[in-house]
């Protein structure tokens, strides 16, 4: 018998998938109401609540980075596995091509994201 | 000599026969919508690393009414999916064992639907805050 199990990385995407599971269910219908219909229609908030200069200082403070971090990427990394795994049910037999372009497409999103989020400054 | 060709069962519309599957195809579905709003937010992110026309441009672009309608079907998928994760919590997280009992299915499907609701006004009061 070998010492060490072959251990699955099903956890870590259930994981990722998990944690942007419960973050859209908290958080996705406000921000897609804040920033997709408040904001463009000039409903409840603020005008300027979205100007360059609010979302600079955002994009630039460490908390707003994280948050900014955490939405966009979970969200992504949460899509990628219900898609991916949905794909069975629609007919279409996934195997390691489709993990590939689904969680290296969250991959390449969350990288694009940190790396425009450092990009951004401090 | 014939290549063997096995029957395969035609799974072709196999959900549209039961409103069950149906809707679990809905709730699976919203991940499309939450893949969307992702990328739109990716793109604004990069737009406002390349300065303020670039970020006008994109903030222009959302008053588009093709992307205030989608908003709008994204805000309804999103709530789906915010109901139906809550609704189906009780079966994905270990029973939770209160005073011998076993909570009931209402119980966190509620309260979980109670913090979202929470969670939602703190952030509207959030931005609201932030911005004035």
């Amino acid at each position: 018998m070998k010492k060490t199990l072959k251990r699955s990385n099903a956890p870590i995407f259930w994981a990722l998938f998990g944690a942007g599971g419960m973050l859209s269910a908290l958080l996705g219908p406000i921000l897609v109401f804040i920033t997709g219909l408040a904001v463009p229609l000039g409903m409840l908030l603020p005008a300027d609540t979205m100007s360059y200069a609010n979302m600079l200082t955002f994009a630039q403070n460490i908390i707003g980075k994280g948050f900014i971090f955490a939405i966009i990427s979970l969200f992504l990394w949460h899509a990628a596995h219900r898609i991916f795994h949905s794909l069975h049910d629609v007919g279409i037999h996934a195997g390691i091509v489709a993990k590939l372009i689904f969680y290296g497409g969250a991959m390449v999103g969350t990288l694009i994201t940190a790396y425009t989020l450092l990009a951004i400054g401090f | 000599m014939n290549k063997r060709r096995p029957y395969v069962r035609p799974m072709a519309g196999w959900w549209r026969k039961n409103p069950f599957f149906v809707e679990y195809m809905i709730h699976e579905g919203t991940a499309l919508f939450v893949a969307a709003y992702a990328l739109i937010l990716l793109t604004g992110l990069v737009y406002l690393s390349r300065g303020e026309a670039a970020w006008n441009v994109w903030l222009e672009g959302l008053k588009n009414p093709w992307y205030i309608a989608f908003h709008w079907l994204t805000l309804a998928a999103m709530c789906y999916h915010t109901y139906t994760w809550f609704k189906i919590m009780p079966r994905t997280m270990p029973p939770v064992i209160v005073g011998g009992k076993r909570l009931p299915d209402f119980a966190i499907t509620g309260s979980g639907l109670a913090v979202a609701a929470t969670a939602s006004l703190a952030m509207l009061g959030l931005v609201w805050g932030m911005a004035r």
